[in-house]
């Protein structure tokens, strides 16, 4: 029996040293294998007398179980040691830079004009689009701009041979979406619009968002709130409007609108009620039918809203610039 | 329109300061663009009176001047002006004096000579323009008045700006009249009294065109005094008013168009021939006019003549011939209403704007020219004597403007507006704009007065109405409607989306111009039949673009100059083009790819993107429709793209864009010393998308078998996957191509491509014999078909 408690110590102090699982893996070989030490205990169990057998047995079955439970304690410990040097080898420097691409970024005239879209499109706007190069009858004529009319020269227009002309606002597109869709009708039209006229506020293409709601009863504080409206959720602030009497061909009462801004005054938008003539050449009752309009830069809104104090940068795609808008 | 404010204050004076007046102005539909002070800060300048006037001992452009300063004695001042001699008198600034900018005036000594003040020039006053000369004052300036007082220079530059429908308003009466409707304020009249004829002294005058000459009045005034000087008042006003003193008779022309609103012209009576004829001018007929420029005539043109010739541009300019010299001593005025649809767009044609062109297109009073000509005749003989003969009046009742009444209705305002208005307040601003208000059942009948040519309709008076009752005072009320649905389509990819998907593969978006350069675009489009535009706004934007490419490579080639190297850039918008003679409008979107595959970073490799990098961005993008399958990239070249690496985008058999390498000599022309990638695709049919249609997923196992196959290196990789596609059929649910191989030890002119093929059934699962079945079946079609092998 000494012979058995020697071999189970030995066993045990065999495990202590095992510094890996492999050299562990050879000492349960050496001892519980098929031809372990302490497994040879068991096969000379027939040499011992008959009543010695059992009690014999039983101790060289403890000691197996013994050293088997020191054996699994141990490849824990050795486990853990492995998983943490393991993880220790695999830790990173996490304040190096990602990999992979860089995101680009929208222009910020589109992404002031998409924001000014999903405003109006939240508050029941629907977007209606037309082409840039026009003809007289929908930029001017059905506008209420005739021939002769001092608008006309007021407006710096770019013609082709053909006498198309570039678009000078984005109003011809009230006219197409009236007749096609008809009234009622709330909508915006945002786009490129063009003016042969170039210095340091006028550049010969910017953006407009044009906006038209036609319906029964529809007034001039009707308007009044929705540029209200709009223009605090754009700048996310209270802000104040005046409405100053001004003129447009194709809205009366019109008004050009200033947004208080610092100390001052900052003019932001024209407007007005929709011409009875305008109604009348896409076959609108005006007597039934009233309706408001208004036409807005978008890039005077992206200076203001973030900043830019020269128009002309939004041309100029340096990407030094357009980097700064994500 | 620019006028004084002392000036409109002696018509209408509010208690109110500058700013204040101004705001009224600007909310009453006067847009104010500017005002500033007539004159800057100085003070301690006066007039004064130089008494003698002798070169300085030592200096051959000094004077020493002994000046009445009215300080007591004289005044010694050393002056450095040309003009400055004894006699005359000038703006004196006294010892202490500062003048603007801060300058202090001390006694001093100049080369030796003892100096006590200074004489002004208008510049150093800040007051005028001319600065090679001391200012010279009138003889009867009074010594040693402050000149701020004497010249009136208390006083503001107010700038209008105003809109085409007010034409009533280009005068100090017409500002004066809205001031005083705004400020609740009356008029105060000058004294317009009228002149009575001394002399009988008539000049025949005939109208052969009624219609677009309704009234015309003239008058002769006879033996003026043509070495009159026009009184510096009426000079400061002119000046005030952005107009340049001439002579008596023009400054009393310009002084009534400033004042009444009304464009008058005098004639030097001596060089008329026989009488006055308003006609329409022939076409062809030649005219000076008094800029000196010869304009040939049209036949929709009016023009004062005589039986000479044309001698004025009716409404516009006069004529040299006939013009007011300074020997003129008979004067004919002559003041008449045009109309306006005959006299505009005819100045713009022949190239000009005059302050009488800009005034007749709008409208002119048409009763107000006997009271312009009646001020006219008071003032002319007031400053230069001579005697006024009758006032003479051609008119033709029946092509005078017609005032006719407008119904105002009392619902239709309180529903436009939006607003109730009291019945006293809406009479009461009708009656102050000088309306004849007349009360009915339902509102009011409303007559405008003759100088009003905007209002014509009921929302004329509305917008008169919510003008003077003020914008402000309108409620802000939401409209209430019907919930209405705007269209929400899934078949088409939100252009946004488009945007997104290059964004965050790294692109950044970019605004070009429609217009481009007409070089540029040639060389990458010989083919194009471009819209040129008749007035571009300079030599490198003549042309609408073709592509959208053009704008990418000018944004590219600036970047590279501002050591941005590596450029990824897109742009949507319209291109423009002539197809079959007609105009087409296309909405696209292109890209453009240069420099390095990946920003530089610490873990990735340092390559120049190629492309296939920008083949990937381009099958993100197309990847949004749900039906990638529907496209292919067909070899094909084009002018702008390198032959080697170029292709048709097509969805189907239409075509929808290019993609490629920027041609090798293009880059050099354009000093791109790097690579550079585009793709253009027109976005109506790129961009139709597909709605997903579910399909059962299969319970069964899938199976992947790799084959290596030698192939001929023209054979392109769809070619291989559309056979191997046709080849299994129904089983195959993916094919990938995972390597391309090259070099040792495969004979050059072939090449390695490896496909990975994933195959399963959506019944049972494959079995090994099914398997070996489809891919024996494979390879031998590959053999058969593209000359492929095995490879071992």
């Amino acid at each position: 029996m000494d012979n058995i408690s020697a071999l189970l110590a030995e066993g045990r102090d065999t495990v202590e040293s095992s510094d890996s699982l492999a050299a562990l893996d050879e000492v349960r070989v050496r001892y519980l294998g098929k031809k372990g030490l302490l497994t040879q205990q068991l096969k000379q169990l027939g040499s011992l007398p008959a009543e010695e057998r059992p009690a014999a047995g039983q101790a060289i079955n403890r000691a197996k179980q013994a050293l088997q439970e020191s054996i699994e304690v141990r490849k824990a410990a050795l486990r853990a040691v492995a998983l943490e040097a393991e993880i220790e080898s695999q830790s990173v420097d996490v304040t190096l830079p990602g990999r992979g691409q860089a995101p680009g970024g929208a222009h910020p005239v589109t992404r002031t004009m998409g924001r000014m879209e999903e405003i109006f499109r939240r508050a029941g706007f629907a977007v209606y689009s037309g082409p840039e190069i026009e003809d007289e009858f929908h930029n001017f004529e059905a506008l209420n701009i005739p021939e002769q009319h001092p608008a006309r020269a007021m407006h710096d227009t770019f013609y082709f041979p053909s006498g198309h002309l570039l678009r000078t606002h984005t109003s011809p597109v009230q006219i197409r979406a009236m007749r096609e869709d008809g009234v009622p009708i709330r909508m915006i039209a945002p786009g490129k619009v063009y003016r042969c006229d170039s210095d340091q506020t006028h550049t010969p293409m910017f953006h407009q968002v044009e906006g038209l709601v036609v319906d029964e009863g529809i007034s001039f504080a009707n308007l009044k709130a929705v540029l209200h409206g709009f223009l605090e959720t754009f700048f996310e602030r209270k802000v104040q409007l005046r409405f100053r009497p001004s003129y447009f061909p194709f809205t009366e009462p019109s008004a050009e609108v200033d947004v208080s801004w610092g100390e001052g005054w900052l003019e932001v938008l024209g407007c007005g009620m929709v011409h009875p003539r305008v109604l009348e050449h896409v076959g609108v009752d005006a007597e039934r039918y009233t309706g408001y309009a208004f036409g807005m830069g978008v890039e005077r809104l992206a200076m203001l809203r973030y900043g830019v104090d020269d128009l002309r940068l939004f041309f100029d795609n340096d990407l030094r610039f357009l980097r700064q808008f994500c | 329109m620019k006028f004084s404010e002392a000036w409109l204050r002696e018509w209408v004076n509010p208690r109110m300061s500058t700013e204040t007046l101004v705001h009224e102005l600007t909310m009453a539909g006067l847009e104010v663009d500017s005002f500033e002070p007539v004159a800057p800060e100085f003070h301690e300048i006066v007039v004064g009176h130089v008494l003698s006037c002798h070169p300085h001992p030592e200096a051959d452009k000094l004077s020493v001047c002994s000046v009445d300063a009215g300080t007591g004695d004289p005044l010694q001042i050393v002056c450095g002006a040309p003009n400055v001699h004894a006699g005359m008198k000038a703006p004196t600034a006294l010892p202490g004096a500062r003048l603007p900018g801060g300058l202090k005036i001390c006694r001093t000594k100049l080369r030796g000579v003892g100096s006590c003040g200074m004489l002004c020039s208008e510049a150093e006053l800040g007051i005028g323009e001319g600065a090679d000369g001391i200012m010279p004052l009138p003889p009867d300036a009074p010594i040693g008045d402050d000149l701020r007082d004497y010249l009136g220079l208390e006083d503001t530059v107010i700038d209008v700006d105003l809109t085409p429908n007010r034409g009533d308003c280009f005068s100090i009466l017409g500002i004066a009249r809205e001031t005083a409707v705004n400020t609740k304020k009356s008029l105060n009249w000058p004294d317009l009294e009228a002149v009575s004829a001394e002399v009988d002294t008539e000049f025949p005058i005939d109208v052969r065109a009624p219609e677009a000459c309704p009234r015309f009045c003239g008058r002769v005034i006879q033996g003026i005094d043509p070495a009159a000087e026009t009184p510096q008042w009426m000079k400061e006003k002119l000046r005030r008013s952005g107009l340049r003193p001439i002579s008596p008779v023009v400054d009393v022309t310009n002084y009534v168009m400033m004042e009444l609103g009304q464009p008058l012209h005098g004639f030097d009576l001596d060089t008329l021939q026989e009488g006055i004829v308003v006609r329409m001018a022939k076409s062809g007929e030649k005219l000076v006019l008094l800029d000196g420029r010869e304009i040939a005539l049209e036949d929709d043109m009016l023009v004062i003549a005589d039986h000479g010739g044309a001698r004025a541009l009716a409404g516009i300019m006069g004529g040299d011939t006939s013009g007011v010299s300074q020997d003129t001593v008979n004067v004919f005025f002559e003041v008449a209403f045009f109309n306006p649809a005959q006299i505009s767009g005819r100045a713009r044609r022949l190239g000009l704007h005059t302050d009488a062109s800009l005034r007749f297109e709008r409208g002119v009073d048409p009763q107000g020219q006997r009271r312009a000509i009646e001020r006219a005749t008071q003032l002319l003989t007031m400053i230069a004597g001579g005697r006024p003969g009758p006032v003479m009046e051609v008119k033709s009742e029946a092509h005078l403007p017609e005032r006719a009444p407008v119904v105002l209705r009392r619902s239709r305002l309180a529903t436009v507006l939006g607003a109730a208005i009291d019945d006293d307040e809406v009479e009461h601003i009708l009656t102050s704009l000088g309306m004849e208000v007349v009360g009915e059942e339902n509102g009011w009948s409303v007559a405008p007065p003759s100088w009003r040519f905007d209002i014509a309709i009921e929302e004329d008076l509305i917008e008169e109405v919510a003008r003077v009752h003020g914008y402000d005072a309108i409620p802000e009320t939401p409209a209430r409607g019907d919930t209405t649905f705007d269209r929400v389509t899934e078949t088409v990819v939100p252009a946004s989306d488009v945007n997104r998907v290059l964004i965050d593969r790294g692109y950044r978006e970019v605004v070009t111009y429609s217009f481009v350069d007409e070089r540029l675009q040639s060389v990458l489009f010989p083919k194009a039949k471009p819209i040129r535009l008749n007035n571009p706004i300079s030599s490198e934007m003549t042309d609408m673009r073709v592509s959208l490419w053009p704008g990418l490579i000018a944004v590219l080639t600036q970047n590279l100059s501002r050591q941005q190297e590596r450029v990824r850039i897109f742009e949507s918008g319209l291109k423009f083009y002539f197809e079959e003679g007609e105009i087409r409008q296309v909405p696209c979107v292109a890209a453009l790819m240069a420099g390095l595959r990946w920003p530089e970073q610490w873990s990735a490799e340092k390559v120049p993107g190629d492309f296939y990098d920008l083949k990937g961005d381009l099958e993100a993008v197309l990847a949004l429709t749900g039906a990638a399958d529907q496209f292919s990239i067909v070899a094909e070249t084009h002018p702008a793209l390198h032959p080697g690496q170029s292709a048709r985008i097509r969805r189907g058999a239409v075509h929808v864009g290019w993609i490629g390498a920027v041609h090798p000599a293009h880059l050099s022309r354009f000093n791109i010393n790097t690579n550079a990638y585009l793709f253009e695709m027109e976005m109506d049919i790129a961009l139709e998308s597909r709605i997903p249609t579910y399909r059962g997923i299969s319970r069964y196992p899938a199976v992947r078998r790799d084959l290596a196959l030698l192939v001929e290196e023209r054979i392109s990789a769809e070619s291989l996957v559309k056979e191997v596609r046709e080849g299994v059929g129904e089983l195959l649910r993916e094919v990938r191509i995972f390597d391309i191989y090259r070099g040792d030890p495969i004979d050059s002119g072939l090449k390695s491509v490896a496909l990975g093929l994933i195959l399963q059934d959506s019944s049972r699962t494959l079995t090994d014999d099914d398997v070996e079945g489809v891919v024996q079946a494979v390879i031998s079609r590959l053999e058969r078909t593209l000359k492929a092998r095995i490879r071992d």
